[in-house]
């Protein structure tokens, strides 16, 4: 049997100053190579569930953690930070927060220096990591001149450089236009097909559930619904979440009615093929 | 009520922010300006509540020209609610926050209170009254940055990108009181690349590129031409590109509308 890379048991979750958990009684297996997509209200526990993945809940917030949280067999909560760091890596909203060198290599290089790793080896996996994401040219550049899309780039290039196997990314779209947003998604979906396994945190569901194995809905802290993309878009009680569900999804879902039919389309070329007579 | 006039406009260097554009907005319209990064949105608002003078041609707000007054009268016309509400926000606690542009205006104790309390309410923020905005989560910040202009009770009210960070609920909410504010008599303006949310809520849509306005109108005509999505470089909504891939030849961003026209295609097929 396949050990799954991510295991989340009986996860409850509470913040120092805070009087109620943020996450309860969350129970959560990702094989690798999955991309998982998470979504749900504003509020619902997806940031806190983000930080549990990589530690920093509770290593770096402190407050009450009960349950486990072990991801590649490690346990976030007995590994330290930069072990942990080389397998898990996590992109926020707002990339300026995360950028604090002074051009695009130093920043892409600073994780591996820290792995005290050979001059050879560091050059090596800068230009791997920068090439991959497609700022190669980039190199000299300062961030701050960037726009955010590149910067969101280049952060994604600093955790590429750690080599790790799990990438988890908090709503890192959020700040960018929608060009810059399709295009970190399509490299979400080429970094997960050279194997990396991804969870993602987006309320476009239009833009990325297509290119998920998976969707989880939070809410109120707990995880709500599980299953394929279209299990849950597809499911009666989706609507009362408050989750914005494509058009495509709202279009299929009326003809299945009105005509009995069993539409799963994610995609307008999907729902465009079946209509004009090539069913998918 | 806003009247913009032949304005161009660079920040330096060989850039133009923009490039000759004129836009007429009447009275309690609700519109949205739409387009990439760097179209000039953001240069076109700033216009508006006199933060930045034309270099070449005329904005006029209700009659005024922007040239001849201070930012302060305008700015008493014109709420404009920032992008990032870090660039805004200011006071120690939401409840000051809120109070700090009546206050300025010289409202009566009374007014101010009242008003407060009816913003608190609005943004379901009553229960952080007493706390520092800047302790709030992004989404909550953003609500407060909003609620502060919509207090003091501006007769047009613009708002750049107020629905990054929020979710759809959130989302519908602000729609539902935009709208709202619209009926009431407001002069909405909204710049947004969120194009569904366009699509779904507001009428009128403006779309800028480089520094031009290149189309303005309805946005069920706008939004499903497919030669300004593309030459914008914005990401059409879901119900235009299916209508595209199918073909139709009124193609819509209205559920019902491409609803009946799938229905239609299928039964003809199976006829």
């Amino acid at each position: 049997m396949v050990l799954p890379i991510i295991e989340v048991k009986g996860l409850t979750y509470t913040y120092p100053e805070s009087e109620s958990p943020s996450l309860k009684d969350v129970n959560f297996k990702a094989e690798a190579g999955e991309f998982v997509l998470v979504t749900g209200p504003s509020g619902c526990g997806k940031t806190t569930f983000c930080r549990a993945l990589n530690g920093l809940i509770p290593n770096s917030y402190g407050g009450e953690f009960r349950g486990s949280v072990v991801v590649d067999g490690l346990s976030t909560t007995s590994t330290p930070v930069y072990e942990l760091a080389q397998r898990v890596g996590l992109v926020f909203q707002n990339p300026e927060n995360e950028l604090f060198c002074t051009t695009v290599e130093r920043e892409v290089a600073f994780g591996p220096e820290n792995l005290a790793l050979s001059r050879e080896e560091i050059a090596m996996r800068v230009e791997e990591a920068l090439s991959t994401v497609g700022i190669l040219h980039l190199k000299e550049k300062s961030p701050e001149e960037l726009s955010g899309g590149e910067q969101q780039k280049v952060a994604i290039a600093a955790l590429l450089a750690m080599k790790p196997k799990i990438l988890v990314l908090d709503e890192p779209t959020a700040n960018l236009d929608p060009l810059s947003a399709k295009s970190i998604l399509e490299l979400m979906s080429r970094l997960n097909e050279s194997g990396v396994t991804v969870v993602l945190v987006e309320h476009r569901l239009e833009m990325v559930s297509h290119m998920a194995d998976r969707c989880i809905v939070f809410d109120g802290g707990r995880i709500v619904m599980d299953g394929s993309p279209e299990d849950v878009l597809y499911s009666d009680s989706v609507a009362d979440l408050g989750i914005g569900i494509p058009k495509v999804v709202l279009v299929s879902k009326h003809l299945n009615r009105s005509r009995n039919g069993s539409l799963r389309c994610l995609t307008p070329d999907g729902l465009a093929s079946y209509v004009r007579g090539f069913p998918v | 009520m806003i009247s913009v006039e032949g304005v161009t406009y660079s920040y330096g260097g060989d850039v133009v922010a923009l490039d000759g554009v004129s836009l007429e907005v009447g009275d309690s319209e609700l519109l949205a300006i739409v387009g990439e990064n760097g179209a000039g949105k953001t240069t076109l608002v700033k216009h508006l509540n006199g933060l930045l003078k034309p270099q070449k041609g005329k904005v006029f707000v209700g009659g005024i020209d922007t040239k001849e007054t201070t930012v302060a009268r305008i700015a008493r016309k014109v709420g404009l609610v920032f992008q990032n509400p870090d660039h805004q926000l200011f006071a120690e606690t939401v409840e000051k926050e809120l109070a700090f542009a009546l206050t300025n205006f010289g409202a009566s104790p009374e007014e101010i209170r009242s008003r407060v309390e009816w913003a608190l309410a609005e943004f379901s923020l009553v229960k952080y009254r007493d706390r520092s905005p800047f302790t709030l989560s992004g989404g909550e910040k953003k609500r407060v940055s909003l609620a502060s202009v919509l207090c003091y009770d501006p007769e047009i009210i613009v708002l750049d990108e107020p629905t990054t960070g929020q979710d759809n609920l959130q989302k519908t909410r602000l729609a539902g009181l935009l709208t709202k504010l619209n009926r009431q008599g407001k002069t909405v303006i909204v710049v947004t690349h969120d194009i569904e949310f366009v699509a779904d809520f507001i009428p009128r849509v403006v779309v800028m590129s480089r520094g031009k306005i290149i189309a303005d109108g309805k946005a069920e005509e706008v939004l499903v031409a497919k030669e300004v999505m593309e030459s914008s470089s914005l990401l059409p909504p879901q119900l235009a590109e299916l209508s595209w891939k199918l073909g139709l030849k009124h193609p819509s961003i209205k559920l019902d509308v491409v609803i009946g026209e799938i229905s239609r295609m299928l039964e003809a097929s199976a006829k």
